[in-house]
């Protein structure tokens, strides 16, 4: 029998959400109040679910590493979030938002998570509105929308290009009025360590107080991680530099089924590297894909500047192979596009490894809108480039400023040039339909899971995620599970050893305690001679060559073994100065590197094993005659969940995907 | 590489050295070479770690995350301006070209008695985090709201309230400030939620908490020379200051 259970409920894919949350045991108000929960991390999963857990009565302890939950890298998500609200009447419904998912997913998603995902997306608008989130608003005082990729409807809410710093601003406040209240317990420059479980049910687990270094046990009747994605294995990517993938690999250590690790998310506009120093990636938001088109020249080496490149001479290539979509095809659609375009010799720029993002003919199309808004008969060009810039300014300044601070080129003037880079992982924890982990207790939220995008998220889908995953389903979803531990408190109540009694006092907590601590000090006592950031930025080029964009399997071998041998190097050379018991960035990095190294073997060996192209997963043995990527549903039509069984030994569990509700087909955006 | 127009720089860095919160700090002098003008100011001391690493000698704390200009928690005082030289940045997004060859570059923390330094160039600002926690959100549970769309907000409300809500909360307002007033980052919350009609109901009590709790944290007064809107990467304006002490005055007379 499968050890996967992922407990979807049965009934019509639309009624499963309403009817199970309808009828799923419920914990009363005093009850909650003794039931201690643990939320580690405070993006917008985190926040969302740590404020709405804590307002229905649950002792609350939220956990960051950053100096403030505010700065969690949601932040800086950028374009927006999509809900099927169909308030531009365009077609949109909850149905086309939950097949536009799987489709973008490349049908690799569970059916039932996503439609309830698409079901609670309409509640997150008017949650965020209601705590005076500014999205942005028409003249007439209602919401406005904008397209993204994969969609043909505009449901994408946006504030600027800032909707994931307002959205995550709006779960902030949230949870600092718990906070403020004495509901949230808040643990800043805090680093989750290790879970702790007692007879395979998670009760707590280890942090590390970053300022004072000081290792402190946390009891907990459940853990929620929060904690994001893995996108900095490759070392450049757009995370932010903290992001790391150390709780979800710890909890992996402790029994955590890894899902489909091999999926990442190639975002096709952000800034090219412009050199060795380089340290992450700007993104570039996908909303500039509305107005931005895609271009190289048809020429191959074209040194030209590319305003002097006539328009006859230019390639659009996007709009060429995929009319119906053009510009807006998904991510990895366009991603693989602008590699294949520069692998063929058309690159533009210096290095050769970027496309044009060119605004000219839209600023052109507003320009001529505004003229005759403003009844200015025969605008001349400069004129109509005047008013256009204005209209694109109000648009996607900040993004335009941002460019020009990185690269020192006006993107107003001339064309952006931007490049693929990591973005996100789709990968995750395997989780079942409540959320939880395959160890009791332990949950994972938002990025940190592996559930709802498949092998290709779309874009404006991860700020509804992690919301959706925090406001409106682990607080229906985490009573199914504590209302047994109430059953379980209330039978072992006079025991006088009880869990609930020793807490942190029990020896599991001790003996976690020491194995972390000893791990601290082997980082410091190693005394090699290569810094930590030495290895991340080796392990980063060998994922982005061999684990990268595209995939085959001689690269994947090849990259196993050098992971391997990188660890061998890593644990017997490298540096990490200062000490423990104090504020110390480097010891920290030691960490988080140590698990990204290992992360990233299980990563190829995913890949490796999953013979077929699916979403951002390209093996190069699977493409059809055009270069598009080829699924075999046949064989792969499931979940690939990893189950850790010691150093580079791991066991593959498989859930199977069915579509019941929607037909798999072949992928066409053209 | 890139725009690959970057040249080299040579650099002297005097840096803010300090052990943790009760240690007494000086200046540590580095001398850089070969400095891409392309690096960003974060990559320019990520050189320097690293060299600083390969000597044996312990890295330079300081704090850093999205390196986009958003997270807000980069915070490096640069020839006496938080954030540096060049105006509507973070110290991640001021890039090596700002800067010329031969030039020395002081590097301090935030300079505050509410932001007590951690580490080297690393301060705690969490009397911010307790400030929103006073009273800086709309008291609406999940689950409480109505349909989106029932609320209208003239565009005109919305753009103000969106840019008071730019704020990254970096906290060089308050570094700026010969007070250090925290009062730009204050009002820009305060204006944000006042401005909006979900904000109105809890309005008076808001800016009478909010600023409470300010002054308990220790911080000063304003000055009203507005070196906090100059120096804030965000633009943040100090409109939102003036709002403030009218949300102030009325919500002090029932």
């Amino acid at each position: 029998m499968s050890k996967l259970d992922s407990k979807i409920p049965e009934g019509a894919i639309d009624q499963k959400w309403s009817k199970y949350r309808s009828t799923v045991h419920l914990v009363n108000p005093a009850n909650k109040r003794s039931l201690e929960v643990l939320v580690v991390g405070s993006g917008l999963a985190g926040a969302s679910a740590a404020s709405s857990l804590a307002e229905m009565g649950y002792k609350v302890k939220v956990f960051c590493f950053q100096d403030s939950p505010r700065r969690a890298h949601s932040i800086a998500a950028q374009g927006g979030i999509n809900a099927a609200k169909n308030y531009q009447n365009d077609g949109d419904s909850t149905y086309r938002l939950f097949y536009d998912t799987i489709k973008g997913g490349d049908y690799r998603a569970r059916e039932a998570n996503v439609h309830r995902l698409a079901e609670v997306s309409s509640n997150i608008i008017d949650q965020c509105v209601a705590q005076g989130v500014p999205l942005a608003r028409e003249y007439g005082g209602l919401l406005s929308n904008r397209s993204f990729g994969g969609t043909q409807v505009q449901r994408t809410f946006y504030a600027a290009g800032q909707t994931g710093q307002q959205l995550l601003l709006g779960a902030y406040s949230a949870l600092q009025r718990q906070v403020g209240m004495g509901a949230v317990e808040l643990c800043a420059r805090h680093e989750m360590l290790d879970v702790v479980t007692i007879d395979g049910i998670t009760r707590g687990i280890i942090a590390r107080n970053l300022i004072t270094g000081e290792m402190e046990k946390h009891f907990g009747h459940a853990v929620l991680l929060c904690t994001g994605g893995y996108g900095n294995v490759f070392y450049l990517s757009t995370n932010a530099m903290g992001s790391n993938v150390t709780a979800a690999w710890k909890a992996h250590k402790k029994g955590a089924f890894f899902g489909n690790p091999c999926y990442t998310q190639i975002h096709p506009t952000c800034i090219p590297v412009s050199g060795d120093h380089q340290s992450k990636l700007t993104l570039m938001s996908e909303s500039l894909r509305n107005d931005g088109r895609i271009w190289v020249p048809k020429k191959k080496d074209d040194n030209r500047k590319p305003t002097d490149i006539p328009e006859e001479e230019r390639d659009y290539y996007l709009e060429r192979r995929y009319p119906a979509f053009g510009n807006l095809v998904p991510r990895d659609v366009a991603s693989r596009g602008a590699k294949e375009r520069c692998d063929a010799g058309y690159g533009v720029g210096n290095s050769k490894m970027a496309v044009y993002l060119d605004f000219a003919f839209n600023t052109a199309r507003y320009g001529r809108t505004e003229a005759t808004k403003r009844n200015i008969q025969n605008p001349s060009h400069e004129e109509i480039m005047r008013l256009g810039k204005e209209v694109v300014k109000e648009k996607y300044g900040n993004l335009f400023d941002m460019y020009q601070q990185i690269t020192g080129e006006n993107p107003y003037e001339v064309p952006m040039r931007i490049y693929p880079a990591v973005h996100y992982t789709m990968g995750g924890l395997w989780v079942d339909y409540n959320l939880m982990t395959t160890v009791k207790g332990l949950y994972a939220l938002g990025e940190a899971n592996f559930s709802d995008h498949g092998a290709n998220r779309l874009g404006a889908s991860a700020l509804m995620q992690g919301l959706a995953d925090g406001y409106f389903v682990i607080p229906y979803t985490l009573g199914v599970y504590l209302s047994e531990e109430v059953s379980r408190m209330s039978a072992e109540k006079d025991k006088a050893d009880s869990i609930d009694k020793l807490k942190t006092k029990h020896p599991a907590f001790d003996a976690a305690l020491k194995e972390q601590t000893d791990l601290i000090n082997k980082f410091l006592n190693i005394k090699g001679t290569k810094s930590v950031e030495s290895f991340h930025k080796r392990l980063g080029l060998i994922m982005w060559n061999k684990c990268g964009m595209a995939r085959n399997k001689q690269g994947l071998t090849e990259a196993i073994a050098e992971i391997q041998a990188l660890r061998k190097e890593f644990w017997s050379d490298v540096r990490v100065l200062g000490s423990a018991d104090e504020f110390n960035p480097d010891l920290e990095k030691a960490g988080r590197v140590a698990d990204f190294i290992e992360l990233g073997e299980l990563m190829c060996k995913d890949a490796l094993h999953r013979e077929e192209s699916c979403g951002g997963h390209f093996r190069e043995e699977h493409q059809t005659e055009d270069g598009e990527a080829k699924r075999d549903d046949v064989n792969f039509a499931y979940v690939a969940a990893w189950e850790y069984k010691g150093v580079s030994e791991w066991e593959l569990n498989k859930e199977e995907l069915k579509y019941e509700n929607i037909k798999i087909a072949q992928r066409s955006y053209k | 590489m890139g725009s690959g127009h970057g040249t080299e720089l040579n650099l002297t860095l005097k840096v803010w050295r300090q052990k943790n919160t009760k240690a007494s700090g000086s200046f540590e002098t580095h001398q850089l070479t070969g400095i891409s003008t392309d690096m960003s100011f974060l990559e320019m001391f990520d050189v320097l770690n690293e060299k600083l690493i390969s000597e044996g000698k312990e890295a330079i704390a300081f704090d850093h995350d999205c390196r986009e200009g958003i997270c807000g928690m980069c915070s490096m005082y640069i020839n006496g301006r938080p954030h540096g030289p060049k105006q509507g940045v973070t110290t991640c997004q001021l890039h090596m070209r700002s800067f010329k060859n031969g030039d020395t570059i002081v590097v301090e923390p935030w300079r505050s008695a509410a932001f007590p330094v951690i580490k080297d160039l690393a301060v705690d600002r969490g009397a911010f985090d307790r400030i929103i926690a006073s009273g800086g959100y709309i008291s609406v549970n999940t689950g409480n709201a109505k349909d989106a769309n029932n609320i209208l907000i003239p565009k005109p409300d919305a753009d103000d309230a969106f840019a008071a809500a730019a704020c990254i909360g970096c906290g060089a307002c308050v570094a700026a400030c010969k007070n250090g007033s925290a009062m730009l980052f204050v009002s820009a919350k305060v204006s944000q939620l006042a401005l909006l009609p979900q904000g109105q109901v809890e309005r008076k009590e808001r800016v009478l908490k909010m600023v409470a709790a300010m002054d308990e944290e220790g911080f000063g007064n304003c000055t009203n020379t507005g070196a906090c809107e100059a120096e804030c990467p965000k633009g943040i304006s100090l409109e939102n200051i003036a709002r403030m002490n009218r949300e102030l005055t009325a919500a002090s007379f029932k």
